[in-house]
């Protein structure tokens, strides 16, 4: 009965999964490069839902992470990975490379 | 060197933790420690899978196949736990007192530590296969420094090790009968905690929206990337700057557990008092 349960859910998780992008969510873009991210300190308006696409130009993984964002997520090298990331006040919030942290790090700008 | 080591021992931690208290937990039934084993090996698989498919796992499901991956693992690894606690509820009392006389509840047990097995596996893979892209990494760029990064996460991997053994010789100092109940609060808080992080990913792919704004921010107080934060966030789930759904749906599972556990639990007086009485 436990498993029927826990396949249900997962099933409903499955058919609720597809993207559900916010239709006025700002897009931005950042990429990796030789372990900087480019741009460092990308903008977005205040209130509104963004959307972060991570784009990796090194041959090597890293792990986009922040913890005022809240996230943390694998980006293969040289692959692409999306965000959603919740409506911000503005200011300051910082991202980095979970394995690089010391010299990959950047600012999402909030005005 | 360093830098490594420290990076490598935050993976493990979690994983560690949670080897050191599942051991604690199945301390003395049979075939516990196989199953631990098996777990950990099912787990270290199961990373370099995840690992070496990192690529295609992000791309499915248009894009959120990593998060819906983790939450779903996550999630498996709470019914797991709450499996467990609502098993030990039923069936505590009588392998405390009696270990292994009664052939039914060995039976049901050896389910309820498989369940835990699952556990063990589960935490292996998750952390083991971000260790796993990081050493590649290492490895691919292949420059001086290499040689230096992976002893580092050697180190770091040892002493991943080193909190298993840590947590399951302080968890069985603690009296048999003690135990039992410590270790149910620990499995309650870490299932919350695991359900909490399981939100998260739910949250950054967007399958989820609501309740995003930050509950409380105490990352100036204990952050959750220290050390003794980070031991904090996989034993009680601490989180410094947790989102209100987390908040909810921590509260919504230890709320669950302890009443499953509640509902499920014997009429213990009534059985208990029979007891020395006919031994009387």
């Amino acid at each position: 009965m436990k498993a029927s349960i826990l396949l249900a859910a997962l099933a409903a998780l499955a058919i609720s999964s597809a993207p559900s992008l916010a239709a006025d969510a700002t897009l931005v873009k950042v990429s990796l490069k030789d372990h900087h991210f480019v741009p460092a300190e990308p903008t977005a308006p205040a209130g509104k839902p963004i959307t972060i696409e991570v784009t990796n130009q090194d041959t090597t993984p890293s792990e986009f992470e922040s913890k005022t964002l809240r996230v943390e997520k694998v980006v293969p090298g040289g692959g692409k990975i999306t965000l959603q990331i919740r409506a911000l006040t503005p200011g300051r919030y910082r991202f980095f490379d979970d394995y690089h942290e010391d010299t990959t790090e950047g600012f999402l700008v909030i005005q | 060197m360093l830098g490594a080591l420290i990076i490598v021992f935050r993976e493990v931690i979690e994983a560690g933790l949670i080897v050191g208290i599942v051991m604690a937990v199945t301390k003395g039934i049979a075939g516990s420690r196989l199953l631990v084993a098996l777990g950990v090996v099912a787990g270290l698989i199961g990373a370099s899978l995840v690992a070496a498919f990192a690529g295609a796992l992000g791309e499915a499901l248009q894009g959120i196949g990593q998060e819906v991956f983790n939450a779903s693992i996550l999630m498996i690894a709470v019914v797991m736990l709450t499996w467990h606690n609502v098993w030990m509820a039923k069936h505590g009392r009588e392998l405390a007192n009696e270990v292994r006389l009664v052939g039914d509840a060995v039976r049901t047990g050896s389910r309820s530590i498989t369940a835990l097995g699952v556990v063990v596996a589960v935490a292996v893979m998750r952390e083991g296969s971000e260790v796993a892209l990081f050493l590649y990494g290492l490895v691919a760029s292949a420059n001086s420094t290499s040689r230096e990064l992976i002893e580092g996460s050697l180190i770091g991997l040892a002493l991943g090790c080193a909190v298993t053994a840590v947590t399951y010789l302080g968890l069985v100092t603690i009296p048999t009968k003690r135990l039992f109940t410590v270790t149910t609060v620990l499995i309650t808080f870490l299932a919350a905690g695991l359900a909490a992080q399981a939100v998260l990913f739910l949250q950054q792919a967007g399958v989820v929206t609501a309740l995003g704004q930050t509950a409380w921010d105490t990352s100036g107080i204990l952050s959750d990337t220290s050390l003794f934060g980070r031991v904090l966030h996989t034993l009680i789930g601490y989180a410094d700057q947790p989102s209100v759904l987390q908040v909810v749906v921590y509260a919504i599972v230890v709320t669950t557990i302890f009443a499953l556990s509640k509902a499920f639990a014997p009429k213990a007086p009534a059985m208990r008092t029979r007891k020395p009485a006919t031994a009387g």
